[in-house]
């Protein structure tokens, strides 16, 4: 297959703009998905920040969730931020189904309270990834614990597991499309192939 | 699911690093929650049921009021901050943000919102004006505002005031979105002649949209508003959602459009895919199938401009 995209951004809802604004300043060719149609058109999948549980509704609504199944099955790398974090998580707790449910790992929804409890941080990235990372969370989740095939990219502190990978997938719960650092944006670039 | 958890490795994860090294209600913040709401509908709801049908239909957050603007306007008396109870009663239905509305300059309203945890604070000329001269200092508060505009310089004049959101006011409660479209043409047009203004006549240009000059040469370099910007006052169906997004909004509050429309979940739905499809006609067509009656409204053209809520507030 040849694809016409490095990177799709599904912009049902949410920070999608953002995302691709980073990504035409790293001079990386992405475009926005709606369809199933787009998401044949791209090498790999950022699901933005937005409200989760709409953006949840819709890529049901919009029959998104075999095609986006189909193609991770085929590798295809997706990052998830935020609410896309909660898109691919496996876990959400007892009383919510997970939406992609693509990486082992537990997530707790607006963890940190409401919108008044929202902050910016610098955070620790593993020692590959150099200096502290200027994080926005806003009304963020919280990784609870992780499969042992996931690994730790980026916590707050010692504890707060904010950033994670697993094979060809990266989730974190805080926003890099809301700063203008772009080194998450490269690393997950990093990772399409051909 | 497929978790298994007997490999899972547990966590001392108790969320208190936050509280020791993050900085909240920071303008970034505050603008970044508005960025999360882009391309979604905010939706009016009086009470919890209300604001679990809108949750449902895909909502990126409620606004939770007394009335709807339609029977303000119907009922008339003072339109003040909703109940305390009932703002909680919606906070605990759903979990997507909670909105609430103060009156224009009312900055003890935005106080009580602001302990209640309220996500954002609508300074709203829906409810009566509490002060005819000021608006609320807005850089105080731990919890964001949106106001509403008609033109450049009244938003700029909000941002000012330290508003992390915009959205054009249109004429609330009519259903008629002749004055949403007014006010977002109006919008860009402010936009786009900064746009076109050499350097040295921004001065001039701050004076006369009684604006900051900073804000005018942030404007203009960017070539769009400073914060996110959503359309207001008139949207009813599908179509007027999608029309004002062609138009520029960056996403679409509806009032008294969803629950005084015959199939409030349908219509609600529908608007939501169509603010996703805005752009796509087919599916535009598709969503706009058997909605039912859309609200009746009033023609904006039949209200005396005295008693037009959109002069409220300058």
């Amino acid at each position: 297959m040849s694809f016409q995209f490095d990177v799709g951004v599904l912009a049902v809802q949410g920070s999608f703009a953002e995302h691709m604004q980073i990504l035409s300043e790293i001079n990386c060719p992405a475009m926005e998905v709606r369809s199933q149609k787009d998401l044949e058109q791209v090498k790999s999948l950022i699901i933005p920040g937005g409200e989760s549980t709409t953006i949840g509704k819709l890529v049901r609504r919009f029959d998104l969730i075999e095609p986006i199944l189909g193609r991770a099955s085929e590798g295809m790398p997706i990052w998830g931020t935020c609410a896309g974090l909660i898109c691919l998580a496996k876990d959400l707790g007892p009383s919510d189904p997970p939406i992609l449910g693509l990486m082992d790992i537990k997530v707790q929804r607006n963890a940190y309270g409401r919108q008044i409890d929202s902050f910016e941080t610098a955070i620790e990235l593993d020692s590959t990834q150099g200096d502290p990372f200027h994080a926005v969370f806003i009304r963020a989740p919280i990784i609870v614990s992780i499969g042992p095939n996931v690994e730790v990219v980026a916590t707050i502190g010692q504890n707060s597991i904010v950033a994670v990978e697993q094979d060809q997938y990266l989730a974190t719960s805080f926003h890099p499309e809301l700063t203008d650092d772009p080194r998450f944006h490269l690393r997950f670039v990093s990772k399409i192939k051909g | 699911m497929t978790n298994n958890g007997s490999n899972e490795t547990p966590l001392p994860n108790d969320a208190s690093g936050k509280d020791s090294t993050g900085e909240t209600a920071t303008w970034r913040v505050k603008t970044g929650l508005a960025q999360m709401l882009k391309g979604g509908v905010i939706m009016d709801v009086t009470t919890a049921a209300e604001a679990e049908i809108a949750e449902e239909a895909g909502a990126v957050a409620v606004m939770a009021l007394e009335r709807v603007p339609a029977d303000i306007r119907k009922e008339g008396g003072v339109a003040r901050m909703s109940a305390v109870e009932k703002i909680e009663e919606i906070q605990k239905a759903v979990t997507i943000p909670v909105m609430a509305k103060a009156r224009i300059g009312h900055f003890v309203e935005a106080q009580i919102l602001d302990a209640l945890g309220i996500d954002y604070i609508d300074e709203s000329e829906v409810l009566t004006p509490a002060d005819d001269r000021n608006h609320i200092d807005k850089t105080v508060f731990r919890a964001p505002f949106v106001c509403g505009c008609r033109n450049l310089g009244e938003a700029l004049r909000r941002i000012s005031e330290g508003a992390a959101m915009i959205r054009t006011k249109g004429e609330a409660g009519t259903g008629d979105i002749v004055e949403a479209v007014r006010h977002m043409r109006q919008l860009w047009d402010g936009i786009r002649s900064l746009q076109n203004m050499a350097t040295d006549e921004l001065p001039t240009a701050a004076k006369e949209l009684q604006a900051p000059l900073e804000l005018l040469r942030e404007v203009k370099e960017l070539g769009r508003l400073p914060v996110v910007n959503f359309s207001a006052g008139g949207v009813a169906t599908p179509a007027d959602a999608a029309l004002m997004m062609q138009l520029g909004a960056d996403g679409v509050f509806v009032g008294s459009g969803i629950f005084k429309s015959d199939r409030p979940s349908a219509v609600a739905e529908a608007i939501v895919k169509a603010v996703t499809h805005y752009q796509d006609p087919i599916v535009l067509a598709e969503v706009s199938r058997g909605l039912g009656a859309a609200m009746r409204g009033e023609a904006v053209a039949s209200i005396p401009v005295e008693e037009q809520l959109a002069g409220r507030g300058n």
